[in-house]
């Protein structure tokens, strides 16, 4: 990719990413005092992580029965609070094998 | 709490990384960035889910102001555990420290340095996220390297170790909280909504995380407010 059409791409992310992190360590150090908004960012990352994963979890290894089994062996495992690198490998390898048996049919 | 201590508190945050990494770089690859550029987004950036939808977004050629908007709404969250963990930090963190250890304040490395006794001084922060960020460099070189030389079919299959990341994140507390579980099923169903119905499926991917985000934040806030000694706690 062309680094003039990728770099300020990069550099608006990182600054943005950056200035979240940042202020509130560096300048802002008192609570923050509406119980709304407070709980409004407890919920973010919540919404955030499982917006971006559904549906494109379906799409990510190419066919839908290897990704419906990956799904399927992430859930039970996270369901059993795994750690993140366990659920991350099984769930590779539930497509991985779904994958390698399509191919032998 | 020295920098050996915090070092070795990092190494399994480091590994995690190194295979999540891997996938990142992989997908860089898969949407024509260069080995180089895939790691510079890792090192400027640090953050899975503000990474992979940059990666989309600048992919598709998203206006600008979508990808600032995009990362601000994913990336929100770190506001609130800086936030928290600026209620923590010894004498040693004057403003130069913050501001430098600010930008690899990542979920892991502030779910550690949260869960230590007392408060946390530079040495102990500075030696906890060397091997996240190692981890998170090298692991996204790998990735990109390797991504175009391994073979599909893993290639394949390595693409949902991510997506399975997100998912290992977010299933222990909705197990365990109600208000979490409503938040993770209903952003999930309006995410499915506007991928599939016709005209909603005309936003664009980072819009729509976006709305997702606030909506279902906003709605479970109103719903079921977290209590009112929970950052207190937290601090002391």
């Amino acid at each position: 990719m062309n680094w003039s059409y990728f770099l300020p791409y990069v550099l608006t992310m990182a600054v943005v990413t950056y200035l979240i992190r940042m202020l509130p360590l560096a300048a802002f150090r008192r609570r923050i005092s509406s119980r709304f908004i407070r709980s409004f960012l407890y919920y973010v990352p919540y919404a955030v992580l499982s917006a971006m994963t559904f549906p494109a979890i379906l799409y990510a290894t190419g066919s839908l029965p290897s990704a419906c089994a990956a799904l399927a062996v992430a859930l039970g495992l996270a369901w059993m609070e795994k750690s993140l690198l366990t659920v991350a490998i099984a769930a590779s390898a539930a497509a991985f094998a779904i994958q390698v048996i399509a191919s032998m049919i | 709490m020295t920098f050996t201590k915090g070092f070795k508190d990092g190494i399994p945050i480091g590994l995690g990384y190194l295979s999540v990494s891997f996938t990142f770089g992989m997908m860089a690859a898969r949407a024509g960035l260069t080995i180089a550029q895939a790691v510079f987004i890792s090192m400027t950036n640090v953050t899975s889910a503000g990474q992979l939808a940059g990666l989309n977004l600048i992919a598709a050629g998203a206006p600008m102001l979508e990808v600032a908007l995009t990362q601000f709404i994913i990336n929100l969250r770190y506001a609130l555990m800086s936030l928290s963990l600026s209620q923590k930090l010894d004498g040693s963190m004057t403003t130069p420290h913050r501001m430098l250890f600010a930008f690899c304040n990542t979920d892991e490395v502030f779910a550690v340095a949260a869960g230590q006794k007392g408060s946390v001084g530079r040495r102990y922060l500075y030696g906890l996220i060397a091997a996240p960020y190692i981890g998170w460099a090298l692991g996204t070189c790998l990735g990109a390297a390797a991504g175009t030389l391994l073979p599909d079919i893993l290639r394949d299959a390595l693409g949902v170790a991510i997506y399975a990341m997100f998912i290992a994140i977010v299933v222990p507390p909705a197990k365990h909280s109600r208000a979490v579980r409503l938040a993770v099923v209903l952003a999930a169903a309006l995410s499915c909504a506007m991928y599939y119905l016709p005209g909603l499926n005309r936003i664009s991917s980072g819009f729509a995380i976006i709305i997702c985000a606030v909506a279902v934040s906003a709605l479970c806030a109103r719903l079921f407010p977290i209590p009112e000694s929970d950052e207190e706690e937290d601090a002391a």
